[in-house]
Formats: structure tokens, C-alpha cells, sequence
């Protein structure tokens, strides 16, 4: 392919392709790490916010530079330096048993918050507490802003919990984002507030979303050119990140799409850190955050045996754009913050999330569901057997379920994985022998 | 003679019928009372808090489901939750799929964390016939962003009520409901006084099953048994320990066993405040009985509600001063963190509590529960030992 070129990744010492697009977001992820670790040096300022109900577009209306904890979390975890800092917070008392993000970034912390550039990242400003679909965000902002003592902002998205979002509920995140947050991030960057720059931001986005949502929705061809889990993490990235409303967002899923409209053509699967798929013999979607500490060798249980997530509800959590068609909105920006923020996927009832799934199952002609389990997350995993159950009663197709977590490599059991995901895809061939499940071609 | 003297209970009597209330998982008192009459309905809730004064305006019962506790054997309720995940909804599952709770009308699952919430979906995914709401608070305290918004969250759950019961819920019935809680948050308050004062007297286990009793008896009911409980307790002669003060925190969801709350007392601490029915006592103060009642309820919500893990805490300087001033308002000698395993709200809290604790020189000590913990004895130990160092640090 014409715009592919060779790199060697020091993390598995092995020749892999790497796209334009990965190429991008790799120079815009360190770009940004570069701009975090030299704030005060560039007279930045910093907000700290959390993936889902991410306002990136607000914040940089203030000039501001946007760090998310999850997502160094996510880079301790896949650099193998989490387990390390999960300890160390349980020695200074935090519980065994809550979110293992909480206690990477709370280690992470005590060894002076080092970014993956190797310097450290600097105190925030503002703690901007986007309480959406996670009760422990607001716990571990509690905790940030006991360590750093600094400003915190909080905006409280309510939960859809009867599957829809009330005018109530619309009417009180704008008077939030109007009365709370924009006077804050006023007063804390200096910045005056203008909305047609945050409309132009808007703009930015939904072209983006609209690139994003073809890419996944690419799935649905056979083979599926992409794999909307493990491949899903990356092409998230840009928007769930610090870049949704910048140009280099646009571009990149333009690179993105394009490359994929290759795939398609081609008849080719999904890039795998091994190369590209080979025959693809199983279409799963799944439901559940990755792990991260071992992300590549659970990724090879999977490709190893053909097996392609052709959608995923973990890639929604910081916004559904693909299942009722949300787009920001320029228009409307406020409104369309704070239906953003009350529709990301964990910030939506049960039932939704059945209703989805089921959809997915259907619109992407998936064998059938599987369940990663993380011990850490009880927004998502509380009611996952629940979901399961409805899912097998409604479809008849197979549902199963592995256990891990998220940065905690405790809780990473290779064996244990490996062996239920092998008899799940033996479920998978008797269901199909028995004519219950469509083989994928 | 007051009526309640001429039919003042004894004490054992008054405690043996919370303790019959306490083990009867079949919610019999709350069957009972919505058979005694046709057309009555029962509203389940979940802690931490609802306003009950809605539900008892709209001629309904409220009901706190707690757990099946230790004497329920849970089946069912294992195959819809992971390990990892605390006991309360498994056990409330049970409940549910052994048709103990099939005269509840409607479920109320009130803003306490993610296992609760979700367990609002799966109510309806099981039930969709019976009414269930996720029963949201404002997190931020402001009568104009807040307020509004909850003053409309409380207007929803009454037309939801209205659409069960087919009658409107009246201004003045509200008024009036929010005067009988207010009495019974009175009491609720004398109670945990006198054992303030009193705990020798006034033991934990009797004043958290006085408690429990409130969760299923109509509130009028639960005020007499407690004006009688304080009677009786006054006119009790018991002998006075020389047990150190402690408040229990942390408990306000799952419940313990009530074998722990013994333990605890048996241990040497007297057990000067908690937070394990919170719902009794969540509005700190009277709310007004005339004007715009839902606005009188979102009002008191705002400004003068307790604290716990499961509300925001604006300011830095806060946090966990709620506690100490419970310790210094109760003299109390020490904290024990009592959460239930797998508890994030009360996890999450602990370390800043403890902090906050450490700060001002106030001993603490911390263990783990669940509902149907059956080992008394490395609790009992812990609380024990926490009781000798208090003493020895006082008599240093
Ligand atoms: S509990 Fe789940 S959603 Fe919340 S911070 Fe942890 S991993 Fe993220
Ligand atoms: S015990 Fe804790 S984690 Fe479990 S439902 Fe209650 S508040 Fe949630």
C-alpha cells in the first residue's frame, strides 16, 4: 500500500507495517505529551478531565491543554509500570478492592508523575470533574484535588436511567456549563469565553465523528477490514483524547478512511501487530473495557485464531456516535455538549446497552457476544451477566465471559482467558453446526 | 395520662418486635398493611436516600430494602454478579426472584454508585411491567442549577407515583407528610442522642434495629415505637461499661450483620453515631410545612443534608469535617471504618476520611464486612484492641 511505511516498535522488536494514520497519531500523541510535560514553559494552562463527558472543545476555547488520567493510566499500563504503582497506592492505604485507573494515577503520582516522554507532567489548574457515567470519577478527583490542592470544577451529568434524556436533564448540564464551568475556565486561563469559537471547534468534530462512524461501521463488510476492539482503541484515540475539534483530528480519519476504503477493496482484514488478519473465521462483538497490562498477547488470543470484534461497546465510552447518530453540533453547542456528555455509553441504562448490543449483533451479522469482565469497573461490569442473559434469550447466539482488568496485571491470567475464549469459539462452531449462528464467509 | 404511657411498651417487647420485624425476610408487617386496605400501594427503595415524604403523600408505603442481611441464602442472586461485587444487589436479586418482594408496586434505586444504578437497568430488564426509577440527586448545590433541577426530578417521581396510584398528590398532602417525617427525624434524633449520652443504656444493636424497624413500618408507627423505645430505655437500669466512645462509618449501604454491631459493643465500643440508615436522618433540620412543598424538600436537600461518600464536597477544606465535628458533637474517642468489601463509594472516601482523621489527632481503625459475614471474631479482636489503645492514650 502506497502509504505504509516500515518501523521497528521497540515493544515487541519486530517488523510490523505501520499506516499513515497510526504514523499521525503517534506524532499528535507526542506532540501533545511534549506541549502537557512544557506547560509552564509555553505559559499553558492545564485541565485535567476525564475521557467520557470530555469537553475538549470547551477547553480549548481557553487556550488550555486537556490531560486525561484515564488514558495515563492506560500508558503506564501498556508500559508495564502500573502493577508497580497499584501497589504503591495500596501501601498508602487505598482498598484492594476499588478502580485500579484511581490507583496507577494516585502511584503514578507519588513517583512524580512521570508521562510516557519521561518527564513529568505538570499540576494541573483545574480539576474539570466530568461526573458521567462513573460514580469513581468523583471520588478520584476528590483525591487529586486533596493531593494537589488545586482548583476543581464539577459538572454533574446526570444518568439516563430511564433510557432517554429529559429536557430536565439537557436544561441542567448547559446551566452547569453556562453558570459553573465557563465562568471557571474563564477565570482560571484568562481566557474570555467565545462561542463562535467553540461552533467552529464543533464543526471540526462532527467531521471527524462522521469519518469515525464509516470506519466503524466498515465492519460490517465481510471480512471485516478493521477490528473494532483492539484496532477499535487506536482509531478512538484522536477523539477520545485531546484532539476532537482540532484539524489534525479531521485528517486523520480522512488518512484513516482512506486506507480502509483500501482494505475494502483489496478484501483484506484487519492490521494485527503480527501483519494483516488472515482468514477471518469469527465475528464477535464485545462488550468491556481491554486489558491494557497484556494488551498484546490478548489481542494475539484472539488473531491467532481468526477471531475479529467487529464492534465493541468500550469504544463508545467516550461517545456514541454510530447506534442514534449523535453529531456535536455547531448550532446548538452548548445543547450538544451536554447531550454528549448524558449519552456516553456508560452513562446510559441497561436496557440501552442490551438494546445496542443486540443491534450491533445484528447490523454486523456477529456470531455472538463476549464479555471482558474487569474487576476494576463496576459502571460497566455490574449487570454485564445480566446483559449477557437477555442478549442469548433475545438472539440465540452465544454469549461468553472472560475476566481481567484494566492496569492491575493481578488480574491478567493468561491460561484462564486462552481457555474459555477456546471453548467459546468451539461454542460458536457447534452453534453454527446446529445452524444457529451465520458462518462468517 | 399521655396515651403512650398508658400503652408504653417494655423495653424487651419493643425489641423483640423490631428484632421479628428485623428477620422477617417476607416483609410481612408491609404485606400486611398494604392487604388491610384495597388500593394501597408499596414503594421499594434502595439506600441512601429518597424522600419518603412523596411516596407517603401519595397515600403509599415506603420500604427500605436493605439486603437479605445474614439469614437469607443466596441462589439465585450469585449468577447475575461477578465475585468482585459487593453483596447488596445479589442479595436483593434474591429478594426479588423468590418472590419476597412481589407485592412492591414500585423500586425506587437512589444515586449511591454504578452497582446500584445498574441495578436500576436490571429491575427493568426483569420487571418491566413494575414501575422502577433511578432515583438522581444534584451534585451541585446551587438553588438555581441544582435546586431546579431537582425540584423537576422530584415533580417526575410524583407523577410517576400518580400514575400508580390514579390520584394527584395535593400540595397540603405533602405538608402534611413532610410533618410526620419531620417528627420522626425528631425522634430518630432524641434516640441517637440519648444513647450519646446514655449508650450503656441505649445498646447499638436495639437502636440499629429500632432503626431497621423504620425502613418497613408506616412512619407514624415507627415514631411511637421509638417514643416508646425512649421512654423504656430511660426507665432502664443497666450497667454502665467502661467502653470507649466510637463512631462507625462507612456502612451506609450494605448493611453489617447485626452480629457485627454486637460485636463491636462486646469489644468495648460504644458505638456513639454511625451512618447506617442515613435516610433517617438525611435532612439535618425541619423542613417547612407550608409553601411550595417539593421546593421546601430540594431546598432542605441543598442545604442542610448529611454528608456521605456518595455526595460531592465542593471544597478542599470539607472534606471530612462532617466527621469531625460528628466526633467532637459526640465525644467521641475514635473512628472505625466499617465498609462493605467491594464498596466504592465507602473505599474511595476512606483514605481522605483518614487523612482528615490523622490531621486532627483522631485514633481510627478500618475493616471490611459483608451482609452475611459469619466470623465475628478477627472483628471483634480488632475492635478490642482499638478499645485498649484509646484507653491507654487517654489515661497517658
Ligand atoms: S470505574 Fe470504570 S469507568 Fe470508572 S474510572 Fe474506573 S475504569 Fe473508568
Ligand atoms: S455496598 Fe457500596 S458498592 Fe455495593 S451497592 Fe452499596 S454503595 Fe454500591
Amino acid at each position: 500500500m502506497s502509504n505504509q511505511t516500515q518501523i521497528t516498535t521497540p515493544a515487541a522488536s519486530q517488523e510490523v507495517i505501520k499506516d499513515a494514520s497510526m504514523l499521525k497519531q503517534k506524532a499528535m500523541i507526542a506532540d501533545n505529551y511534549d506541549k502537557l510535560t512544557r506547560a509552564k514553559e509555553l505559559g499553558l494552562k492545564v485541565a485535567s478531565t476525564y475521557v467520557p463527558g470530555n469537553l475538549n472543545e470547551l477547553i480549548m476555547c481557553f487556550d488550555m491543554l486537556n490531560n486525561l488520567p484515564e488514558i495515563n493510566a492506560i500508558q503506564n499500563g501498556m508500559r508495564k509500570k502500573s502493577g508497580g504503582m497499584i501497589m504503591d497506592a495500596e501501601k498508602m492505604g487505598h482498598s484492594e478492592d476499588v478502580c485500579t485507573y484511581v490507583k496507577a494515577d494516585i502511584g503514578n503520582m507519588a513517583k512524580g508523575s512521570i508521562a510516557p516522554n519521561g518527564k513529568p507532567m505538570p499540576v494541573p489548574d483545574l480539576l474539570l470533574l466530568s461526573y458521567t457515567g462513573c460514580f469513581t470519577f468523583l471520588k478520584w478527583f476528590e483525591l487529586l484535588r486533596d493531593q494537589y490542592g488545586c482548583e476543581t470544577a464539577m459538572l454533574h451529568v446526570p444518568y439516563t436511567g430511564d433510557g432517554i434524556i429529559t429536557d430536565n436533564m439537557r436544561d441542567y448540564v448547559v446551566k452547569q456549563l453556562k453558570e459553573v464551568l465557563i465562568p471557571t475556565l474563564e477565570r482560571v486561563s484568562g481566557v474570555k469565553f467565545d462561542i463562535d469559537r467553540l461552533r467552529e471547534y464543533l464543526r471540526q468534530s462532527a467531521k471527524a465523528e462522521d469519518d469515525l462512524v464509516w470506519v466503524l461501521k466498515s465492519a460490517k463488510n465481510t471480512p471485516s477490514p478493521i477490528d473494532a476492539y483492539f484496532g477499535g482503541v487506536f482509531y478512538i484515540g484522536p477523539i477520545f483524547t485531546a484532539f476532537r475539534g482540532t484539524p489534525d483530528a479531521v485528517e486523520y480519519y480522512q488518512l484513516l478512511r482512506g486506507e480502509i476504503e483500501q482494505r475494502i477493496a483489496a478484501r483484506m482484514g484487519p492490521v494485527t501487530p503480527d501483519g494483516d488478519l488472515g482468514e477471518e473465521k469469527y465475528r464477535l462483538v464485545v462488550e468491556g473495557p481491554p486489558n491494557w497490562t497484556s494488551f498484546r498477547e490478548f489481542w494475539k488470543m484472539f488473531y491467532e485464531e481468526g477471531a475479529v470484534v467487529v464492534a465493541s461497546t468500550y469504544t463508545k465510552v467516550g461517545g456514541v456516535y454510530d447506534y442514534d447518530g449523535f453529531r456535536h453540533d455547531p448550532d446548538n453547542p452548548l445543547e450538544s455538549l451536554a447531550e454528549y456528555c448524558l449519552g456516553c455509553y456508560t452513562n446510559r441504562n441497561l436496557p440501552t446497552r442490551v438494546d445496542m448490543i443486540e443491534q450491533y449483533l445484528e447490523d454486523y451479522q456477529a456470531d455472538g457476544l463476549l464479555v471482558n469482565s474487569i474487576k476494576s469497573c463496576n459502571s460497566f461490569s455490574a449487570g454485564q451477566l445480566m446483559i449477557m442473559r437477555t442478549i442469548e434469550e433475545r438472539t440465540g447466539k452465544p454469549a461468553a465471559f472472560i475476566e481481567t482488568d484494566l492496569v492491575d496485571p493481578r488480574y491478567f491470567s493468561p491460561a484462564n482467558v486462552k481457555n474459555r475464549l477456546e471453548s467459546y469459539f468451539q461454542m460458536i462452531e457447534q452453534k453454527r453446526r446446529a445452524g444457529g449462528s451465520a458462518r462468517a464467509a | 395520662m399521655d396515651t403512650w404511657v398508658k400503652d408504653m411498651r417494655k423495653l424487651n417487647d419493643i425489641v423483640d418486635y423490631c428484632q421479628t420485624l428485623y428477620d422477617d425476610l417476607n416483609f410481612t408487617a408491609a404485606r400486611d398493611w398494604k392487604a388491610a386496605k384495597p388500593g394501597r400501594h408499596v414503594i421499594g427503595y434502595m439506600p441512601t436516600y429518597v424522600p419518603r415524604e412523596i411516596i407517603h403523600a401519595a397515600g403509599m408505603l415506603p420500604l427500605g430494602v436493605l439486603g437479605g442481611g445474614d439469614n437469607l441464602e443466596v441462589i439465585h442472586g450469585d449468577a447475575y454478579y461477578q465475585s468482585y461485587i459487593c453483596r447488596i444487589p445479589r442479595s436483593t436479586i434474591e429478594l426479588a426472584v423468590t418472590k419476597r418482594l412481589n407485592f412492591v408496586d414500585g423500586m425506587l434505586f437512589p444515586s449511591t454508585c454504578d452497582v446500584i444504578r445498574n441495578l436500576s437497568g436490571i429491575w427493568k430488564l426483569l420487571y418491566p411491567d413494575v414501575y422502577s426509577r433511578y432515583f438522581d440527586v444534584p451534585q451541585n448545590f446551587t438553588s438555581a442549577v441544582g435546586g431546579t433541577y431537582y425540584v423537576q426530578e422530584l415533580r417526575e417521581l410524583a407523577e410517576g407515583l400518580e400514575g400508580i396510584s390514579g390520584t394527584k398528590i395535593t400540595d397540603e398532602a405533602l405538608n402534611r407528610s413532610i410533618d410526620l417525617y419531620n417528627k420522626n427525624r425528631r425522634l430518630v434524633n432524641d434516640v441517637y442522642n440519648v444513647r450519646q449520652v446514655t449508650p450503656w443504656k441505649a445498646l447499638s444493636w436495639e437502636v440499629y434495629l429500632l432503626m431497621r424497624a423504620g425502613m418497613v413500618l408506616p412512619v407514624e408507627e415507627h415514631s411511637q415505637l421509638m417514643t416508646d423505645y425512649l421512654a423504656a430505655v430511660q426507665a432502664e437500669d443497666r450497667p454502665k461499661r467502661d467502653n470507649c466512645r466510637v463512631i462507625v462509618q462507612g456502612s451506609f449501604c450494605e448493611q453489617p450483620p447485626l452480629n457485627l454491631v454486637k460485636s463491636i459493643e462486646l469489644a468495648g465500643c460504644y458505638i456513639v453515631d454511625d451512618d447506617y440508615m442515613l435516610v433517617n436522618r438525611w435532612l439535618q433540620d425541619e423542613v417547612p410545612t407550608d409553601g411550595n412543598p417539593m421546593e421546601n424538600l430540594a431546598d432542605a436537600f441543598l442545604n442542610y443534608s448529611g454528608e456521605t461518600a456518595c455526595k460531592y464536597v465542593p471544597e478542599r477544606e470539607d472534606k471530612g469535617k462532617f466527621l469531625i465535628d460528628a466526633v467532637r458533637e459526640r465525644r467521641a474517642e475514635g473512628v472505625i471504618f466499617a465498609a462493605p468489601s467491594f464498596c466504592d463509594p465507602a473505599l474511595l472516601d476512606r483514605p481522605m476520611l483518614s487523612g482528615a482523621l490523622a490531621r486532627e489527632n483522631i485514633p481510627h481503625i478500618s475493616f471490611k464486612y459483608a451482609e452475611n459475614s459469619g466470623q465475628m471474631q478477627p472483628i471483634r479482636e480488632q475492635a478490642g484492641t482499638f478499645a485498649d489503645t484509646i484507653k491507654l492514650w487517654g489515661e497517658a
